[in-house]
């Protein structure tokens, strides 16, 4: 599984990063989290807003820290 | 903070504390006045004016939903509603500026093309809700009027012009699916949050409320003996507000997004009062920098002074709020308040540091092309305003 963090650096999107590295540890899932911080590379994705949270290619949550709650329900499926 | 970083940082310290020549007359006065300001602001805007513009940009970073505005950016919405929207979006979405570079290259690659985002690349930063409050503030509520009509209309023109410009390649963008935030379901109605923010605005206003010239009359003497009276009502009414309309999430999330701010804000903001002080001085006050200096590089209404003050402005890093008490200290020096108002139109939106952000989404010409409009059109408004106030 592979999840990418969207954010150029705010607390914001490093709480994001934290939240996600939690949830896959706790759930015990094998992923990838990686960080990425170009901004031309963020758009790329078409978000309009960071943190965002993209698992697997799909583009998750936009512009809000999501729970460990909501992130474990997508790493779930 | 990366720890090479933080190295440099201790050792300029250092450095900063062996060598600093405290035997020197100068030097001491600088200092002094340094503290002086910080003191200065403390007691005098702190808490009546700081931390409630802090609670109003929580309120808005939180309340306001982001999806609602954004969905005016994307690629088929229709134009005047993006430049429009585009040019006060500043005051609307959050002041974080790590969040305005995305947001941009969003724009620009996939929504409403390069019009609308340069537009919004320009106001972010320029007009927040805090920059504006704290500019009329301290530096008088004639420059602060002066920065956010100005930065509204600057949004407008350069997104214009450089849609103008550019129209040919614009028509070549990529088109793909956008993602927005999510829309969140709220209790609310728009009049109800239309009223809260309402209350927040006039606390801040009575809060703040200067008091009058000795030997005034009529309206405002007596608004100024009743201000606490006025605000401990207000608070009161917001209280109520608060326990009726809103979840509990939603005020924890408030209270968050403000601790946010201020956290971010007030350290860079309290460094660099030091800093304007150490160099330049209250008003009045003489201090590192001799005012003669001033006064020549911009002083009065010159086109010179303008173009400098707003090129250096564009050049310079200011970290958000900062350009108030730098300012504050140039303008007590002798600064003229025409190029005061190029300095704040061209200073926050720019930085070198910034441009080199931008240079990488739109390319070198462009970014040439945006940097030199915002310098021509603060300087004309500079001279503009300038002459407008020696009337």
């Amino acid at each position: 599984m592979e999840i990418k963090v969207l954010g150029p650096g705010c607390p914001r999107c490093e709480q994001t990063e934290k939240n996600v590295k939690e949830a896959a540890s706790e759930l015990g899932v094998n992923a990838q989290v990686e960080k990425v911080t170009d901004t031309m590379q963020i758009a790329s994705y078409g978000v309009f807003g960071t943190p965002a949270v993209v698992v697997d290619g799909e583009v998750k949550s936009v512009g809000k820290i999501p729970t460990k709650e909501e992130i474990k329900d997508w790493l779930k499926k | 903070m990366k720890e090479r970083t933080k190295l440099l940082l201790i050792v300029l310290t250092f450095v900063a504390a062996y060598w600093v020549p405290w035997t020197n007359e100068t030097i001491r006065q600088a200092g002094l006045e340094s503290f002086m300001m910080l003191q200065e602001y403390a007691r005098e805007h702190v808490l009546t004016c700081l931390i409630p513009a802090f609670f109003i940009a929580g309120a808005i970073a939180v309340f306001v939903s982001q999806a609602s505005v954004l969905k005016y950016f994307g690629a088929t919405a229709r134009k005047i509603l993006s430049y429009s929207v585009a040019s006060v979006s500043g005051t609307v979405l959050a002041v974080c500026s790590c969040t305005v570079l995305p947001l941009f290259a969003g724009i620009y690659t996939r929504g409403a093309g390069i019009g609308p985002a340069t537009a919004f690349l320009y106001s972010g930063p320029a007009i927040n809700v805090l920059a504006i409050v704290l500019t009329a503030r301290i530096l008088g509520w004639q420059l602060g009027l002066a920065r956010a009509v100005g930065a509204v209309v600057f949004a407008i023109l350069t997104g214009l012009l450089m849609a103008f410009f550019f129209r040919k390649e614009d028509a070549a963008r990529t088109s793909g699916q956008i993602y927005l935030p999510d829309e969140e379901e709220k209790g609310r109605t728009l009049t109800q949050e239309a009223f809260f923010m309402l209350t927040l605005v006039l606390i801040l206003i009575f809060a703040a409320f200067a008091k009058p010239a000795h030997g005034s009359t009529g309206l405002w003497p007596a608004i100024f003996s009743a201000k606490w009276y006025i605000t401990g009502v207000l608070l009161i009414i917001l209280g109520l507000m608060l326990k009726g309309w809103f979840r509990k999430d939603e005020r924890v999330t408030w209270v968050q997004s403000t601790w946010g701010f201020m956290k971010q804000i007030l350290p860079l903001l309290g460094a660099g009062v030091l800093v304007a002080g150490f160099m330049l001085g209250r008003p009045g006050h003489q201090a590192l920098i001799p005012e003669h200096y001033i006064q020549t590089l911009v002083g009065g209404n010159s086109l010179w002074a303008n173009l400098f003050a707003s090129v250096s402005g564009a050049l310079m890093y200011f970290a958000t709020l900062t350009e108030v008490p730098i300012l504050q200290g140039l303008l007590g020096a002798g600064m003229g308040k025409g190029p005061a108002l190029s300095l704040l139109l061209a200073g926050p939106a720019l930085s070198l540091p910034n441009m080199l952000v931008i240079g990488g989404v739109l390319g070198i010409r462009k970014t040439a092309v945006f940097c030199t409009i915002i310098v021509v059109l603060s300087t004309v408004a500079g001279m503009t305003y300038g002459w407008i106030v020696m009337l």
